[in-house]
């Protein structure tokens, strides 16, 4: 296909539903829940669910139906819409509020590491229960107080008992977005990073399916953050907790990194393909809220962004307002690349991390210059842009900060090994 | 639906400029910066690419059809091999794309063949003065009718390739309105005066001029555009597109060069390319490349598709302005010391890249 921007109508309908959800339900409930820091808000939860379920209905019988595909017919790549029509859905929502859309309820990270890795029988047998009943939620931990950014550095084990043969897990997560939702508050499930052999460093973690209620895991705490407060942020201990043999996702079977690169964790790392744009999207949307707020008060004042004008006619003020729309833009299209190349089965690695990236970036400087040209009002809490400026910095720290997303970038670029670029 | 891929007659279309500029621009551009002048012979291989002539329709002579896009493309890939090289193959467009966009009937019916040929046509345009307040809608080059004729006074700056033009395409302040026109003006009319070679920190192999117009006198017919005049938005928004693509090319460049060098050069025992301090400047460089690019296409698509594109094209150019500058900048510190010196492109380029923000980038914006 030639060089297009056009966005499907299709897209552009849906997306158009999830904006007068954002303004009619999240607006209105957005500094609620910001103040009221562990309660749920149903009234997104419930208007949401039914489509969430379509959603993940369609994802489960193409993830099967690939499965179904590689055995008969390998590499038949059809473009599909999925990731170009979230990261829409994701940007309207987070207009409207980030902390709350992050409630979603879906298998979410969880779900992706199973789409990704997972056998058809563990998608059917993890995954229907996000297409039917109650809404519940899907979860992934994988940091650890003494592991962020450096995820090698998981302390969690993994051990098999032969006797039962189940995987005993121990040790203790934190930060686990919608760990309280998934692990106790529903049906849910959440996908644990642990260790089988520290010595093997990466090539020794897996992946484990931990559902909702199982013996041993415990939600020890919730966090009080800066912002998303809406937003379920837990610490998970694992004291001798048992799951069946046939929960690991990926092969069980450990290999020593020289002999297969890192093939377990690599295989769901590729997670972050689909997630980074995701973030991306959701910091965008914070921004754009914060922009366009800023830009239609400040235009009640007189002050406008003029459509073309040379640099000496501008105010400070409009260069700033020029430059967070610029910035803006560039962003989303990043973004939009980095979806669109997934849609088209094509590798999106380097792309998704250069759209993470800058979405981090700007959704902080867009959001920090909005407080400021505000002035008073800015910084009050009787509107939104503080709250704003508060929920868009998660979007550097999450799913890699900006420094471990420019790092991939670069070594992508350099063609560097981890070794050669730390 | 969202996508980014060349069309196989686009591919076709950059690969052979990308051959051109990289075989020919770049074997040639040191020397010719030195000397201050482009060896005729690559300027005319570049004109047999036909460049402009795929821009215009066979009815006025040409192949092809306009598209903002192929030209922003060709401008990337030019760009890559020296902006200076570019912006002398480009003149011409300065005068066929406004024809093409504005021009009567009659206008393009006699003009346009004249871009068609088989050697580079000698014609320009003066659109740039020189005045730190420089606003397109409200220039100091006056064209007063008195009866039938316009009557042009005014100077002008940067005029590329002036004293070999015949035609020049003069922007000016008309009469009482005092909307910005554009007119055809014969070159070599005694009372323009080609009046000095310009001088600027970068762009050497260019020869661009001051021109001065001393009572010029032409026909009325040679308003572009007739009685309607010219749609002045469109014409920069086609240029601003053109002026960022070129911003991506050289960037793009100075991005490859340093990130090369980087990887070679050792301090401390290691390729200064094993640092973050380097490394992540070289991350950022090819990001802000990749979403200036998108920036293009995406107002250069909108243009093509009749989409509203003048704010589009405006923050594309504002965009790239800023980052030729920021990356050509970070060229030269990833080379340290021997950035700095001439034996290496990147000093350059970042002269090329703060010309492109001054000369170009504020005039057009
Ligand atoms: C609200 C919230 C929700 C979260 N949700 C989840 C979740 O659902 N699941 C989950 O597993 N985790 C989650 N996280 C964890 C998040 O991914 C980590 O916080 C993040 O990866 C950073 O790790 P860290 O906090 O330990 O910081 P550290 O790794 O200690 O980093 C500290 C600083 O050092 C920098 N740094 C570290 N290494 C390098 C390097 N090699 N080069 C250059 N700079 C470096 C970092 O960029 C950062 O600036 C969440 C965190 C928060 C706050």
């Amino acid at each position: 296909m030639p060089i297009c921007f056009e966005v499907p109508p299709e897209i552009l309908n849906q997306t158009q539903m999830a904006r007068m959800l954002a303004e009619q339900v999240m607006r209105s409930i957005s500094r609620y829940y910001d103040e009221h820091e562990h309660e749920r808000p149903w009234e997104y939860i419930n208007v949401i669910w039914p489509f969430i379920q379509q959603i993940e209905a369609a994802n489960l019988k193409r993830s099967l139906r690939r499965n179904g595909a590689e055995e008969e017919e390998p590499k038949e790549k059809k473009r599909s819409t999925t990731h170009v029509r979230m990261i829409h859905m994701i940007e309207a929502l987070s207009w409207g509020d980030a902390g709350i859309y992050l409630c979603t309820p879906s298998s979410a990270l969880g779900g992706a590491a199973i789409q990704a890795v997972g056998t058809p029988e563990q998608k059917e047998r993890f995954l229907t229960r996000f297409t039917r009943g109650k809404p519940k939620w899907g979860a992934m931990a994988m940091t650890e107080p003494q592991a962020g950014s450096d995820t090698s550095a998981i302390q969690t084990t993994a051990r098999l008992d032969p006797q039962t043969n189940e995987w005993v897990l121990n040790g203790t997560k934190i930060f686990c977005t919608n760990g309280r939702l998934a692990g106790c508050e529903s049906d849910g499930l959440i996908v644990v990073w642990a260790t089988l052999d520290k010595s093997l460093g990466r090539a020794g973690m897996r992946p484990f399916v931990v559902e909702a209620g199982t013996p041993g895991m415990h939600i020890i705490h919730q966090e009080k953050k800066m912002g998303i407060r809406a937003s379920d942020t837990a610490t998970i201990r694992f004291e001798n907790c048992r799951i069946p043999y046939d929960n690991i996702l990926g092969s069980p079977e450990l290999v020593r990194p020289d002999e297969h690169e890192e093939k377990g964790f690599k295989g769901a790392m590729k997670t972050f393909d689909a997630s980074r744009p995701y973030v991306a999207a959701s910091a965008v949307g914070i921004a754009r809220a914060a922009f366009e707020f800023t830009r239609d008060t400040l235009a009640a004042q007189g002050i406008t962004i003029p459509e073309c004008a040379p640099l000496h006619k501008l105010s400070a003020v409009q260069r700033d307002l020029l430059q967070m729309e610029m910035d803006l833009k560039a962003a989303w299209l990043l973004t939009v690349r980095s979806a669109a190349l997934l849609d088209a089965g094509e590798s999106n690695t380097l792309e998704a991390s250069m759209a993470k990236v800058k979405a981090g970036k700007v959704v902080t400087s867009i959001t920090q210059k909005c407080v400021e040209l505000l002035g008073p009002l800015g910084y009050s809490q009787e509107l939104l842009v503080e709250k704003w400026m508060r929920d868009a910095k998660i979007n550097d720290i999450y799913e890699g900060t900006g420094q471990i997303n420019t790092l991939i970038v670069a070594r992508r670029i350099l063609g560097y090994t981890r070794s050669e670029l730390k | 639906m969202y996508s980014f891929d060349l069309t196989d007659e686009q591919k076709m279309l950059t690969d052979a400029v990308n051959r051109y500029a990289t075989r020919q621009l770049r074997a040639v551009y040191r020397d010719a910066e030195e000397s201050g002048a482009l060896p005729d012979d690559v300027i005319q291989t570049g004109w047999e690419l036909g460049l402009l002539p795929a821009l215009i329709p066979e009815a006025f002579g040409g192949f092809g059809e306009h598209s903002v896009l192929n030209g922003a493309l060709i401008a990337e890939e030019l760009g890559y091999g020296d902006v200076a090289a570019a912006l002398h193959l480009l003149s011409p467009n300065l005068v066929a794309i406004p024809i093409l966009l504005c021009g009567t009937k009659q206008q393009k019916q006699t003009y346009l063949p004249q871009f068609c040929t088989e050697t580079f046509p000698k014609a320009t345009a003066a659109f740039l003065e020189a005045s730190i307040t420089f606003d397109p809608y409200d220039l100091n080059t006056s064209a007063r009718l008195v009866r039938n004729e316009y009557v042009l006074w005014g100077q002008k700056t940067m005029v590329i390739n002036a004293d070999e033009a015949e035609t020049l395409l003069v922007y000016a302040r008309e009469g009482q309105s005092g909307n910005t026109q554009a007119f055809l003006v014969p070159a070599k009319d005694p009372r323009v005066h080609i009046n000095r070679r310009d001088r600027w920190m970068g762009f050497h192999a260019l020869r661009t001029f001051t021109v001065e117009l001393e009572g010029v006198t032409i026909p009325a017919e040679n308003k572009l555009g007739g009685k309607a005049g010219i749609d002045l938005k469109q014409i920069l928004t086609c240029s601003r597109i053109a002026v960022a693509g070129l911003g991506v090319g050289l960037a793009k460049a100075a991005f490859e060069y340093a990130r090369d060098y980087a990887k070679e050069r050792v301090a401390f025992g290691e390729p200064i390319a094993h640092r973050q301090a380097i490394a992540f400047m070289l991350a950022e460089m090819a990001i802000e490349i990749d979403a200036t690019r998108l920036l293009v296409w995406e107002a250069a698509w909108k243009f093509d598709q009749g989409k509203p594109a003048v704010h589009d094209a405006y923050l594309a150019a504002l965009y790239a302005a800023d980052m030729a500058l920021k990356v050509t900048d970070g060229a030269v510190q990833v080379l340290g010391g021997h950035g700095y010196i001439r034996d290496h492109p990147v000093e350059l380029w970042l002269r090329n890249g703060r010309g492109l923000v001054t000369l170009v980038g504020s005039v057009i914006v």
